[in-house]
């Protein structure tokens, strides 16, 4: 980058401050972190800590066995997404943290669904099921339980499509979340 | 060997010279250890005392301060100085003794979840859960609490694994895959700043506590006097910048002077270093240096553009950071004459507003002028620690540290009760140095069963009590902001503390005449071992200048 002194003046109105504070949309973080006691306790209270909700939080092994994954959502119209990722970069066992990119990830969540449906309305709900990819899991009497995996969008356009029907409970798991192409996540 | 007696060689290899503790039921193994573990242990009467003491220590040094508790109550006792030390980036290792893992989870006797308590207050903390990860943890620990940006770490050892046998062989690798602490900051952005700060007219430099911790005074004396740029110093930076000196403008903030507050006010750049734009830097952020860019240089990424967006981040130490800006700068040969002009305006804030107190008519002691006698008796080169209250800010403002490491005191937590036992550890650091403690009538109160450690210890620190009779800071608060009414802030005349401190087996005076009070003073420092001195000041004096919390810099009174 040249030796010091490289006359190149520069004007103090060039200066733009460096970060945005919110970027308005939803974020995914991919954190890889070492698999020791306590530490998704650190993670949750730093986000307690400091104000920042955490929409859905999802954690798993990795295929090593001392590091474990956790995804999670924050939404970056109410938080600093820069100043969540550095302060998750502060806790020692944090070892890495990926804020996927919307356009280059696949992430999924899965959902059960129990919804009360007698002989009548059953057919209808299979259907409906059925466009969305769904699997009926288990049938009684008086209800079916559905198992959907997708985006978080359309678990919730199924949502609002079984309601009618009288939704019993529903659970679902929170989004994973991968890079595409062939580097890692 | 024991798991203990490898805690022993452990902290000799880290270059430990002294602990300060208290032993209790689940850390009896580690206190056998030391019956022939080769290391100095000072018995402090509450575990308070012991933390504030290992950060005392670690201030005047930049070493790791050291503090052992037993659990639960033992433990809980050291939340406050573990606080402390994570606000003001405090290089400390704290080791608390854990119930037997057999009782762990069970509410057992003196179980308490320190490490659950004090996550949100540490750097890190490791949980022993086998007795051969102990010497590993140790290191580590030592490890993070030194590099980067400073911090409390706690290693939380149940008593059955202390006990156990362990095959102790030294650690000489760390695994921190996790933690990389970046200092050298970035060559490109560190250009940037240089041709900033040449084209600035009006710039100003403020530096922290960062300068302090990364040992960089040289580098920022050396950079600001390579033009003449103005240098204010944070509450926890005082002596990182030699005061007086022709390019010093004074402490900025709320008790800063209107000459430090004014200039970046004004500022059209304005050169942050290991300082973090804390709330009573700031006033009301809207309107905090309305005018400037900002270049922020801090060791920790998480600080920049957290309260206010940097123009050039520099993530790196202050040490490192100056000596390449240095270098950067003064290839450029900017052109001095251009802060003319701002010199001129900053001489006529100076002039018109100096750090002043109204001094009393008769032998009447004012707080200003007590500091300033203290100056006057050490020759300005004592080590100070303070409590928190107004004699704190009287202590920054008029004591005038010539180097770092001189002042020691409680920023970020603000935490009464911390200037003896600090000045305790500090004693027993620099052994070869005056240490005094500018203490509050109210605040030594809540730590002065230290004067027996120091007693028992011979560690001769003089305690100077600014003594109004009140807790100051707060009836001052109560007097400009809740319509004077005064509530609960008069602590009176209790306790006699000449007598406490005979109590405690320390020499305890009292002094009542500005007249004498230099010689005075003066014959406190020569009197061996523990000294308390009550001194006897204007009850109801108020600090100024002070900008109201919440407001603005143009807001400053008094
Ligand atoms: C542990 C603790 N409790 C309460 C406070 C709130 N506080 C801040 S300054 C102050 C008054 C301190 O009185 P004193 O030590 O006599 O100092 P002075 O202001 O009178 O110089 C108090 C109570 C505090 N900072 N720390
Ligand atoms: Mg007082």
């Amino acid at each position: 980058m040249g030796e010091p002194g490289t006359k190149e003046p520069l004007s103090l109105e060039e200066l733009e401050a460096s970060t945005n504070m919110r970027t308005g949309r939803k974020h995914v973080l991919s954190i890889l972190v070492e698999n020791k006691s306590g530490v998704l306790t650190r993670i949750a209270g730093l986000f307690a800590r400091r104000g920042f909700n955490i929409d859905t939080l999802t954690v798993g092994p990795t295929d090593d066995d001392q590091v474990s994954r956790v995804t999670l959502t924050v939404d970056g119209a109410l938080h600093p997404i820069d100043q969540v990722t550095k302060q998750l970069h502060k806790l020692i066992n944090v070892l890495k943290i990926r804020d996927l990119e919307p356009a280059d990830t696949v992430a999924r969540e899965l959902a059960l669904f129990k919804v009360s449906a007698d002989g009548t309305q059953r057919g209808e709900l299979m259907q409906i099921a059925e466009i969305f990819r769904g699997k009926v899991v288990d049938v009684t009497k008086r209800a079916v339980i559905v198992e959907v995996t997708g985006t978080t969008d359309k678990i919730a356009a199924f949502e609002d499509m079984v309601r009618p029907f009288g939704l019993i409970e529903m659970m679902r798991t929170g989004e994973i979340a991968i890079s595409r192409g062939r580097s890692e996540t | 060997m024991r798991a203990v007696d490898a805690v022993m060689e452990c902290l000799k290899a880290e270059g430990v010279e002294v602990v300060f503790g208290l032993p209790g039921g689940a850390n009896l193994p580690t206190y056998d250890a030391f019956v022939n573990g080769g290391l100095r242990h000072i018995l402090v009467r509450h575990e308070a005392g012991g933390g504030h003491a290992a950060e005392g220590y670690a201030k005047a040094t930049g070493k790791v301060g050291v503090a052992f508790a037993t659990s639960g109550p033992g433990a809980t006792n050291l939340i406050t100085p573990i606080c402390d030390a994570m606000m003001d980036s405090v290089p400390v290792v704290f080791i608390t003794g854990q119930v037997r893992t057999e009782l762990l989870g069970t509410d057992g006797f003196q179980e308490a979840d320190t490490i659950g308590i004090t996550m949100p207050v540490v750097k890190h903390s490791f949980m022993i859960q086998r007795p051969q990860e102990i010497p590993r943890a140790i290191h580590e620990a030592f490890h993070i609490a030194r590099s980067g940006r400073p911090g409390p770490v706690l290693v939380d050892i149940p008593q059955d694994l202390s006990r156990a046998e362990i095959d102790y062989e030294p650690v000489t690798d760390l695994r921190l895959p996790g933690y990389q602490p970046r200092v050298e900051g970035n060559q490109k952005q560190i250009r940037q700043a240089a041709k900033a700060l040449a084209a600035a007219q009006r710039p100003v430099i403020y530096a922290g506590g960062g300068v302090v911790n990364a040992e960089a005074s040289d580098e920022l004396v050396e950079f600001a006097t390579s033009d003449r740029f103005p240098v204010t110093c944070t509450l926890m930076g005082l002596g990182a910048f030699p005061a007086p000196h022709a390019q010093w403008l004074g402490m900025l903030g709320m008790h800063g002077t209107r000459a430090a507050n004014y200039a970046m006010d004004e500022a059209d750049l304005i050169c942050a270093v290991g300082a973090r734009f804390d709330d009573r830097i700031t006033g009301k952020l809207s309107e905090f240096a309305p005018r400037a860019k900002f270049i922020h240089i801090d060791v920790d990424p998480a600080e920049i553009s957290k309260n206010v967006p940097a123009h050039i981040p520099i993530v790196g130490d202050a040490k490192h950071v100056l000596a390449k800006l240095l270098i950067e700068y003064r290839a450029i040969a900017a052109e001095p004459e251009r802060l003319a002009a701002w010199w001129t305006r900053i001489e006529g804030w100076r002039e018109k507003y100096p750090l002043a107190f109204q001094d009393s008519s008769d032998n009447e002691i004012k707080p200003q002028y007590m500091v300033q006698a203290l100056h006057e008796a050490t020759g300005g080169e004592a080590i100070v620690t303070s409590d928190v209250g107004q004699h704190q800010m009287w202590a920054a403002q008029y004591y005038d540290f010539p180097k770092p490491r001189r002042w020691i005191n409680s920023g970020g937590l603000g935490t009464m009760g911390f200037g003896l036992p600090a000045a305790m550890g500090a004693a027993v650091a620099c052994p070869d140095r005056i240490v005094c403690c500018i203490a509050g009538d109210g605040s030594v109160q809540m730590n002065a069963q230290e004067l027996a450690t120091c007693a028992q210890e011979q560690i001769p620190i003089k305690v100077f009590i600014m003594n109004n009779g009140y807790l100051g800071m707060v009836r001052q608060w109560q007097e400009l902001f809740w319509d004077g009414k005064y509530s609960h802030v008069e602590t009176g005349e209790f306790p006699d503390f000449v007598k406490l401190a005979e109590a405690y087996g320390a020499t305890g005076m009292r002094f009542e005449d500005k007249t004498t009070l230099v010689q005075d003073m003066k014959r406190a420092i020569e009197t061996p071992g523990p000294v308390l001195v009550d001194v006897r000041v204007t009850r109801e004096e108020n600090t100024y200048p002070m900008i109201p919390a919440g407001q603005a810099a143009r807001e400053m009174v008094g």
